[in-house]
């Protein structure tokens, strides 16, 4: 990994050191023959020693694994599909990585047969002079490796079998290692969309999730740049104590207030109805509100839900805005007052899309986060009251949906597979196209 | 008519202080009712199904004696400190690894890794129970804590790695040169130069990943099968599911018990979050 400045333009070599780097290359298809003939003899061991290792697994059980990852076993109670199926991904990641190393042993016979070419002596050749060079050049990739690894694991891979699941049957009547998983290539999606029960199951879910991360994501934002602003003003005493009080709703652990209101919701016994409801009807004079039947009707099930969810999310925009509103110059405002702007003028011209330009892609991380916020459909009613089809209740969005899918009575991996892929690629569309709008991307270098 | 303006405007004032504290005071009510409701509960005697406010009866630690006598609380409590912990080490370590080399080297994919960062910290939890159930299968994790830290620490990475990367960003690259002229190698400079300066951050960021298994409800239950392998998230809700147990008392005692560390936490550390997301947000 010497430095490239130690290279020349192509046009600058010698035809017989041409030949020579091509050579080298080219003695680099057995991975360690080019480092053998650059006379870096240490590197040269490992890298043939990588590649005898990668033959050997690869005959040892790689091919074993690939075979099993395209049949996914053949006698059933014996073969594990599943199993199967990751040691098979896990062939195809190994596979992957080798060929990276391929190229870059490649690479690296080449470059430094072109050091080589100008100045012999600034090649490595002693195990030393190695350690050193790669802790000198590769620092950065040693302290990013443990990172890599671990997404690697915790989130590529896991993500790819899912994907692969998608094109199997993996469902309840399918259980391995009783019964064997096969390919169905695209029949799970043609499922999902030819049988009706599925395609109304999936539009009604769908549609309450879109108007559920709409209603309640908005709120929480309104919430909480309303909130901001009025804290904003000089006048305001017990600051402080507001302060604190505003918060408390982010600060308190979110399951811990939501089975809370789950219980105060409840329909006969819960506060709202024995307690608050009753409380409001006291106060204000001919209000007769009746005894509502939260959790058991989906209409007011859906409205707690949405105002349970403003309450716990608005605190963290109105921090948010709290401190983008200090770094509004006052000026601003004196001369929009000047000219005889009004409050909500002022609001529109300057606060909201001064607020937008900085907060953009925090508040659509906010919808994307509460288009899965399974905690809060989950531990409220459980996505009841109710059911719509196929596991799903009436307040059930996609992600809580995919949840019972895969936990429940009956379970159908490979049609929530795809569901989850349905939701991942929305979010991740829709997100990247506002980052990339709002320029979120740009980097300083 | 300059002095009908001045009574006008005084009048407008006044409105407009009197609805400010309406909606202050509205929120504080709102706000408060139901962790009131929480806290009086807790030290309620006799077995509620549910939740309301009063001040009735009299008051009795009793809750918490049972809590610790008579239910695993105590066991699901020293799991979570436990996975808190381990996670918050491990995950620690690996973010402020990967967020100084991303803040001050510039080393083939980085651009592009960063950019891997943002779209797969989009892509949700869930979308890998499957293949997480699986996987657990296949190297004996179901039912198990290890599982469960590595699932975590594995989920946490992208956002956290661009985060700690911002936080790098802010303290001057003149500190590192001046040291790298001086003969500081690599791990120098950073051990002895940038990390000391990072210490608040870095405690930061532990504090948070202490917290999320106190929370954390989805993963926890879906990898924990025992109850003795619980952590508290999922044990409270078993408390307050059954209405017929009538154990809500118990479940807000229990609630008690983490909201207070967790709030108190949370308040510490309030500050230094925020301006950590601004920063991340807007400069990347």
């Amino acid at each position: 990994m010497e430095s490239t400045a130690a290279t020349k333009s192509k046009e600058s070599y010698s035809k017989q050191e041409r030949i020579k780097i091509r050579n080298t290359t080219l003695m680099s298809i057995i991975p360690g023959g080019g480092q053998f003939y650059n006379r870096q003899v240490p590197k040269g061991i490992l890298f043939l020693l990588i590649f005898i290792l990668f033959l050997y697994q690869l005959y040892a059980t790689g091919l074993n694994s690939i075979s099993g990852l395209i049949t996914l076993g053949t006698t059933p109670g014996e073969d594990h599909s599943l199993f199967l199926l990751i040691e098979g991904v896990l062939q195809l990641l190994y596979i992957f990585l080798f060929l990276a190393f391929y190229v870059i042993q490649l690479y690296d016979a080449n470059r430094v047969a072109k050091i080589k070419a100008i100045s012999p002596s600034k090649v490595n050749h002693s195990i030393k002079d190695i350690l050193f060079n790669v802790y000198e050049n590769g620092f950065p990739y040693l302290l990013t490796v443990p990172a890599y690894i671990l997404m690697l694991f915790a989130i590529i891979f896991p993500v790819l079998v899912t994907f692969l699941l998608i094109f199997t049957n993996y469902d309840f009547n399918h259980i391995p290692p009783a019964t064997l998983i096969e390919w169905t290539g695209l029949d799970t999606f043609t499922t999902m969309f030819s049988i009706n029960t599925y395609r109304e199951t999936f539009t009604s879910v769908f549609i309450w999730t879109i108007i559920w991360t709409l209603s309640a994501t908005t709120l929480q934002i309104a919430l909480g740049i309303f909130t901001a602003m009025v804290m904003n003003q000089p006048f305001i005493k017990f600051k402080r104590i507001f302060g604190v009080i505003l918060l408390l709703p982010w600060a308190v652990p979110a399951f811990i207030t939501i089975l809370t209101f789950s219980n105060m919701f409840n329909p006969s016994a819960g506060a709202i109805n024995t307690q608050v409801i009753p409380f409001i009807n006291s106060v204000i004079p001919f209000l007769k509100i009746p005894a509502l039947s939260w959790k058991t009707n989906p209409f007011w099930t859906k409205v707690a839900l949405i105002g349970i969810q403003g309450w716990l999310g608005y605190p963290y925009i109105y921090v948010l805005t709290t401190s983008i509103l200090q770094s509004i110059p006052n000026e601003w405002y004196e001369a929009a007052s000047i000219d005889g702007a009004n409050t909500i003028q002022k609001f529109n011209s300057i606060t909201f899309p001064h607020i937008l330009a900085v907060a953009a892609p925090i508040f659509i991380t906010q919808y994307t986060n509460n288009f899965n916020n399974f905690t809060m459909i989950y531990l409220f009613n459980e996505g009841g009251p109710g059911s719509v089809g196929n596991n799903a209740g009436s307040t059930d969005i996609l992600i809580s949906w995919v949840y019972k899918l895969t936990t429940g009575q009956s379970p159908q991996y490979n049609v929530s597979s795809a569901i989850t892929f349905i939701i991942s690629a929305v979010v991740i569309v829709v997100s990247l196209v506002i980052f990339s709008r709002a320029n979120a991307f740009e980097m300083e270098d | 008519m300059a002095k009908n303006n001045h009574k006008k405007m005084k009048n407008k004032r006044f409105w407009n202080q009197f609805f400010t504290y309406v909606y202050l005071i509205f929120m504080t009510v709102i706000i408060i009712y139901p962790l009131l409701i929480t806290v009086t509960s807790a030290f309620k005697s006799g077995n509620l199904i549910s939740f309301d406010l009063s001040f009735e009866g009299e008051l009795t630690l009793n809750n918490f004696r049972r809590l610790f006598n008579d239910t695993l609380y105590g066991t699901w409590y020293m799991n979570t400190l436990m996975v808190a912990v381990v996670a918050m080490f491990i995950q620690v370590t690996i973010i402020t690894l990967a967020g100084y080399a991303y803040s001050r080297y510039r080393f083939i994919g980085r651009k592009s890794s960063l950019k891997f960062f943002i779209v797969v910290q989009m892509v949700p939890t869930i979308a890998a129970l499957t293949a997480f159930y699986v996987m657990a299968l296949l190297v004996g994790g179901l039912d198990t804590h290890g599982f469960l830290i590595f699932l975590y620490v594995g989920g946490a990475i992208p956002m956290n790695t661009w985060l700690m990367k911002g936080y790098f960003d802010t303290v001057p690259i003149d500190l590192d040169e001046s040291a790298k002229l001086d003969g500081a190698g690599h791990l120098r400079t950073f051990a002895q130069i940038v990390l000391p300066l990072m210490r608040p951050m870095i405690a930061v960021q532990a504090l948070w990943a202490f917290m999320t298994p106190f929370g954390e409800f989805m993963l926890a239950r879906f990898i924990l099968r025992s109850p003795e392998k619980y952590t508290v998230a999922i044990g409270l809700q078993q408390f307050i599911n059954d209405p017929r147990q009538q154990r809500v008392t118990l479940f807000a005692a229990g609630a008690i018990l983490i909201a207070v560390p967790i709030s108190i936490l949370f308040f510490y550390l309030q500050k230094n979050f925020v301006s950590g997301l601004t920063s991340g947000g807007t400069k990347g």
